[in-house]
């Protein structure tokens, strides 16, 4: 996921992705590991990503923290990483790339958003709200928090620290022409805030003060990742009836840029990685497969490349970097040629 | 000096209010600020409500007591590319001879009759940068005909550098207040203007670092709403600042007149709707305000609010993510 050129063309300036386009660029990653998901359980684990992901934009106290949050979750990835000296000791080599290869992530991340207007992130954070706009699906951690209520929706609490450069609402100061203040007046504003303590910090290492993108199954509980009912009590969602048209060429054109032809190795014989299933049971996951509410399927977009691809160097290398077993060079053009590259759509 | 705000019998008519049945809406609110525009129709006991859902936006007629007449969708013209555009407001134009009901999206503008019946008007803007929102903070002034389609764009304003984010206006309030329009923008500037043959700029009030997505204009007074929470009241034409209220606890999403009464309403992220009254101090002439009433909307953050009639007494509201129009009206 931290490869350079996936990266560099995240952040190329680009529109929003549809949720088709996410949604498939979502699959894949997970499935460029050693990790295998059924449907299934590839659905629930990116409704809970979603919905996280959904509550921390939503309760953002400045728009520019949403950065904060980005950083708080590769402050998390770097932790992982750090905290297994077994792993450490085994895989050096990747460590280092790894870690190298992160830190050029969040410099990307400094350096592309570190200078943007309070203006800029708020268009930013209402740009990806209406990504998540009619989304309420129920996550019982967050129920059993009460950080979500039982239809759907975030609480919004009133109360807490106020955000960084905010002053704690209830007072009217008024001023002459000299600019002299003449009377300050109180109001009972019906929340129960208090002064910010500190800024967050938007360096490269820093306390980000901000909890929110932090590992939310830190804490010592026990987790249930089911969605109790997730398909029962939906709000109504409206349909996304404007479904960017899968063969528009110029998002089918990112997509194959963003993980420049990545097979999804189809293991045969004995498996080399693991079966992730987010259910009590197998059947469970199957049960789960075949009530999946319509208006809840994502349609994933199937790319796959067929064998005899002629595949430049650019896109040899970054199959190179991303795997981490030896895989037999191959080759194969992209671009006009993504119609032909589709498999099954 | 400092007074606590006693909650006392003064202003008992507009002090409590209550929640009056909702107008249900047929795609929830978007995420942005200003999210909802009223047309009060007094005359033929009708509201006109519009409210942008995304690539939609939704207009609904309702009668006094909220029950839903009529329903109307909107969209944004189409172009090339890959996704529908996003519509970034509905609103109505009250002009001396008619109204019309103007949709903007990153695309252009796009203008209707005000039943959203008929589009009279289309103007594209360049689209010369592809991402949206880095806008040139351009001020486009179009003369519009008292009927018909003849709507020629006569003058584009410059004054704002980043994206202009509201536009204020009031008739002119005779020789003493030249100022009847105030534009604000992403950096939290505000440009003030008298209109004419020829818009001349009067005065610009700098921004602090946050955004001013909304301002009103009141009898030579401008009221901004920032996105650190602050209300600010201005003198228009000299741009002092007479008053400042750490009115919320987040960014500010709208605020409205009830002209009339000299009645200022703000909404915030911060779920809560605040109304406040503004008046000139007899003594000294310096214009003073006083709350009169706080609404919490729990779990919503609310992007749209307006009054729904000139003395101020009925206001309705919207929120990301809620498929209705809440209204409120005093008891």
């Amino acid at each position: 996921m931290f490869n350079r050129k996936f990266m560099e063309e995240l952040f190329k300036p680009q529109e929003l992705y549809s949720k088709k386009a996410l949604r498939t660029v979502y699959d894949r990653l997970a499935h460029a590991s050693i990790m295998r998901l059924n449907q299934a359980s590839m659905d629930k684990l990116y409704d809970l990503m979603t919905m996280a992901f959904k509550h921390q934009v939503l309760l953002c106290p400045r728009p520019k923290d949403v950065l904060l949050v980005t950083f708080n979750h590769l402050d998390a990835i770097k932790g992982f990483i750090q905290d297994s000296p077994a792993i450490l000791h085994q895989v050096e080599e990747i460590f280092r790339q790894l870690t190298e290869v992160k830190c050029f992530f969040l410099l990307c991340l400094w350096q592309t958003y570190g200078g943007l207007s309070a203006g800029e992130f708020q268009l930013i954070r209402q740009t990806l709200l209406t990504f998540f706009q009619d989304l309420h699906i129920r996550v019982s951690l967050f129920l059993k928090d009460k950080v979500q209520n039982s239809n759907g929706r975030f609480v919004l609490p009133v109360s807490g620290p106020v955000p960084w450069g905010t002053e704690v609402p209830g007072l009217i100061r008024m001023f002459d022409s000299k600019g002299k203040e003449v009377k300050k007046v109180e109001f009972k504003h019906g929340g129960n805030y208090v002064t910010a303590p500190k800024e967050g910090s938007f360096e490269l290492y820093g306390d980000r003060v901000l909890k929110l993108g932090t590992n939310m199954y830190s804490m010592n509980r026990p987790v249930e990742t089911h969605m109790s009912g997730a398909s029962k009590n939906l709000a109504p969602r409206t349909q996304e009836n404007i479904a960017p048209n899968p063969l528009a060429k110029e998002e089918l054109n990112f997509l194959a840029r963003l993980m420049g032809g990545m097979e999804i190795k189809k293991p045969s014989g004995p498996e080399p990685g693991f079966r992730l299933n987010l259910f009590t049971t197998d059947e469970e996951e199957e049960q789960a497969a075949l009530t999946r509410p319509e208006e809840l399927s994502y349609e994933v977009i199937n790319i796959q490349a067929t064998q005899d691809q002629q595949r430049n160097e650019e896109l040899a290398r970054i199959m190179g970097e991303l795997e981490v077993t030896d895989q037999p060079r191959q080759s194969a053009s992209k671009g006009d040629d993504l119609l032909a590259m589709m498999d099954g759509l | 000096m400092v007074a606590v705000d006693s909650q006392g019998p003064q202003d008992s008519a507009v002090r409590m209010f209550r929640r009056e049945r909702s107008i249900p809406l047929r795609g929830s609110a978007a995420a942005l600020c200003n999210n909802l525009s009223v047309l009060q129709l007094p005359s033929r006991n009708l509201t006109h409500f519009g409210v942008v859902h995304g690539p939609s936006a939704q207009l609904v007629s309702a009668a006094p007591e909220g029950v839903p007449l009529a329903q109307r969708q909107l969209h944004a013209k189409e172009g090339a590319g890959v996704s529908p555009p996003l519509i970034t407001q509905v609103h109505w134009c009250v002009l001396p001879f008619r109204v019309l009901l103007v949709l903007t999206s990153h695309r252009g503008i796009q203008m209707y009759e005000s039943d959203g019946s008929v589009m009279v008007y289309w103007h594209a803007l360049d689209s010369g940068d592809a991402s949206p929102g880095t806008w040139s903070g351009r001020i486009l002034v179009f003369d519009i005909p008292a009927k018909g389609p003849n709507i020629v764009l006569s003058e584009e304003l410059a004054g704002h550098q980043t994206p202009v984010t509201d536009i204020a206006t009031e008739p002119a309030q005779g020789q003493d207040c030249v100022a009847d329009m105030v534009t604000a923008d992403d950096s939290g500037l505000l440009c003030v203007w008298r209109s004419g043959p020829e818009f001349k700029l009067l005065t610009r009030i700098p921004g602090f670092g946050v955004p001013c997505p909304s301002v009103q204009l009141w009898h030579g007074t401008v009221a901004a709403g920032y996105g650190d929470g602050q209300v600010r009241l201005y003198e228009a034409g000299t741009g002092t600042l007479h008053v400042q209220i750490s009115a919320h606890a987040r960014a500010i999403c709208a605020l409205d007149l009830a002209p009339e009464v000299g009645k200022l309403l703000s909404a915030a992220e911060d779920t809560f709707v605040h109304i406040w009254k503004l008046s000139r101090s007899p003594e000294s002439g310096y214009t003073e305000v006083e709350h009169c009433h706080g609404e919490c909307v729990p779990d919503t953050q609310v992007c749209g609010a307006r009054f729904c009639d000139p003395s101020g007494s009925s206001f309705a509201v919207t929120g990301y993510d809620l498929a209705e129009i809440l209204r409120f009206s005093s008891v």
